[in-house]
């Protein structure tokens, strides 16, 4: 049993707490409540995810007003899930967060940075839980805000220029998402998802509801970074604090995923709204080549970082690949790969951040043969290398699976071609990383260094433990996602 | 159709096109963010435009009138209002900093001086 005001808890809890932690003004403090609120929030979040699994979706009146006409909270497996998944690596981020910020962000800003931290926490626990269009459009720009000030908070200057542009393109899309509400709202007068998905699949032919489409995928394909729309994100990941890039890289991007499959499937009803106007084949055309175009950048790459954040580009391709297949199993595997490129990046970027933390230097060449001093920190990169790269026994392949098994279902064999090509891609910048720990000898700066302290190692080693273990049972997610699949294909029936 | 007609929506294009071009064209980092500014108003007249009943009055309740403007759109862009005086206070802020950094905020000189950025 949950409380009625359950669904709005870990959006209120974050919120206010970062106006407190302004108040506080020490770093250690607003570092101590950042934890217990996005730790607060996971446990809050994963009783919903139960409840929701166990009792089918839970909707919420804000204010009492009841929707359509006020704002409603609507929490279904898909939104449950994405919510446990921000929360989780959200509470990890900051139990890594304490030593590493230190390091990374000048002392008088530390509080700042966890008020900013809190807010893009609650701009990304609010998407998922949101059922009202418009309500969706604040909350990313929430995230987004405090995200390009997170950004500009790293110490080379070129973050200010890599916080500047993703300003620019972030409001861009902004703008094409609220323009392309408008455009529905002209057709619908109504703003609120459910309300939206009972009305615009019968409106399809509508020019005016296509443009929406069309303005509302643009939009989100700028915040997901989608190839060509992807120029902002490796400065900005390249350059922002580490902590940051682990909670953005894992985050972020999945999120505006999230929220494309909802308004592709849930309010357009996918597959009839496909058949008018073919969105899916456009996503599936630049997904493949946001898979090529990533992994052949990150290929070339020495800084790890800018490595990751290419790789990132790459993976997002298979999540709109997925999204494009838009048949039960291409769908699960578009949701298999939120979770599980969240756990992957959160992993490897943490790694890094230890790295960075001890060596001081994220470049390749500087941090040969790391694997000898920080044993623990190696292990974990390889792990979640070869989950990238998609070996069997790790997530990384029961996505894959998931994706070919949709493409061929759809009889589109050169799709399954580009996905094995893409992950041999993924293999080769995976092994420049492990061949850079292990194959090298240390250097005498590497080899003086100590394994990373206590709390980053706790939480990158749990994530890590967590990723194996939930992909030795996969059949428990890949089930889960499937059955999220056939309900968002259903709604469009 | 009488002269308003869809005018506000060509006003609408117009804006959005000029804002969108200045987002593009110019390397001054201040303009970009008024260009910016210009894409974003353009968005808040194509809601209000959208909101206007023809002989509709202000939507308050008071006897005689029947025809009420849609307020709904109208409150929509009060919110994105302040999301795009947010915007551009960060931006703006942003460039502050970026010129004590590189002491320039025109975009060639910067990315010289940035060296590798692709």
């Amino acid at each position: 049993m949950i409380s009625v005001h359950q669904p709005i808890l870990q959006i209120v809890l974050p919120l206010m707490a970062a106006p407190i932690c302004v108040i506080l003004r020490n770093a250690f403090a607003g570092w101590l409540l950042a934890l217990l609120v996005t730790g607060g929030a996971f446990v809050a979040s994963l009783i919903l995810l139960v409840h929701v699994v166990n009792e089918g979706p839970v909707s919420y009146a804000i204010g009492g007003w009841p929707p359509p006409w006020g704002i409603e909270y609507r929490v279904d497996g898909l939104s449950a899930f994405v919510l446990v998944t921000v929360a989780a690596i959200g509470f990890l981020s900051m139990i890594f967060a304490r030593r590493s910020v230190e390091a990374e962000v000048a002392a008088d800003r530390g509080y700042l940075f966890y008020t900013m931290y809190l807010l893009c926490f609650t701009g990304l626990m609010g998407i998922p839980v949101t059922g009202d269009a418009f309500n969706l459009f604040v909350f990313l720009e929430i995230s987004s805000l405090s995200s390009y000030v997170l950004i500009s908070l790293g110490t080379d200057r070129r973050a200010l220029t890599a916080a500047f542009r993703y300003l620019i393109m972030g409001t861009l899309g902004a703008t094409f998402y609220v323009l392309g509400i408008g455009l529905l709202y002209m057709v619908t007068g109504t703003l609120n998802i459910a309300d939206l998905a009972a009305r615009v699949p019968e409106m399809t032919h509508i020019r005016t509801v296509q443009m929406a489409l069309a303005f509302l995928t643009v939009g989100l394909g700028l915040k997901l970074a989608l190839f060509p729309l992807h120029l902002w994100l490796p400065n900005a990941y390249a350059f922002a604090p580490t902590v940051v890039t682990v909670f953005l890289a894992a985050t972020a991007t999945k999120v505006a995923v999230y929220a494309l499959i909802r308004i592709a499937y849930t309010m357009f009803g996918g597959p009839t709204m496909f058949a008018v106007m073919p969105i899916d084949e456009v996503l599936v055309g630049f997904g493949l080549l946001s898979m090529i175009v990533g992994a052949l950048a990150a290929v070339w790459q020495t800084n790890v970082k800018r490595l990751l954040a290419f790789s990132s580009i790459s993976q997002i391709g298979y999540m709109v690949l997925g999204l494009g297949l838009a048949d039960v199993t291409g769908l699960a595997g578009a949701v298999v790969h939120i979770f599980n490129h969240a756990m992957i990046k959160a992993i490897l970027f943490m790694a890094v951040g230890c790295i960075i933390f001890r060596i001081g230097s994220a470049d390749l060449r500087d941090i040969r043969g790391f694997a000898k001093p920080m044993p623990i920190t190696a292990a974990c990169v390889v792990v979640g290398g070869l989950s990238l790269v998609g070996a069997p026994l790790t997530l990384g392949f029961i996505t894959k699976w998931l994706l070919l098994q949709g493409a061929l279902d759809r009889n589109w064999w050169w799709v399954a071609v580009v996905i094995v090509a893409a992950s041999l891609l993924a293999l080769v910048y995976v092994w420049r990383l492990i061949a850079a720990a292990y194959l090298h000898p240390p250097s005498e700066r590497v080899a003086a260094v100590r394994e990373a302290p206590a709390p980053m190692l706790l939480a990158l080693v749990a994530l890590t433990v967590a990723t194996v273990v939930i992909a030795i049972d996969g059949s428990l997610i890949g089930d889960f996602a499937v059955v999220t699949a056939k309900q968002l294909l259903g709604s469009g029936e | 159709m009488d002269f308003p007609g869809l005018f506000n929506y060509w006003i609408v294009i117009a804006l959005m096109m000029i804002g969108f071009y200045i987002v593009i064209s110019q390397g001054n980092l201040v303009k970009k963010i008024f260009g910016l500014n210009i894409f974003q108003v353009s968005v808040f007249v194509f809601y209000i435009s959208m909101g206007k009943v023809e002989g509709g009055t202000a939507p308050i309740l008071a006897p005689g009138f029947a025809t009420y403007t849609n307020p709904i759109p109208s409150v929509l862009i009060l919110t994105a209002i302040v999301v795009g005086v947010a915007t551009m206070a960060v931006g703006l802020a942003l460039v502050v900093r970026i010129r004590d950094a590189f002491g320039s905020i025109e975009d060639d000189e910067i990315a010289k001086l940035e060296g590798d950025v692709t």
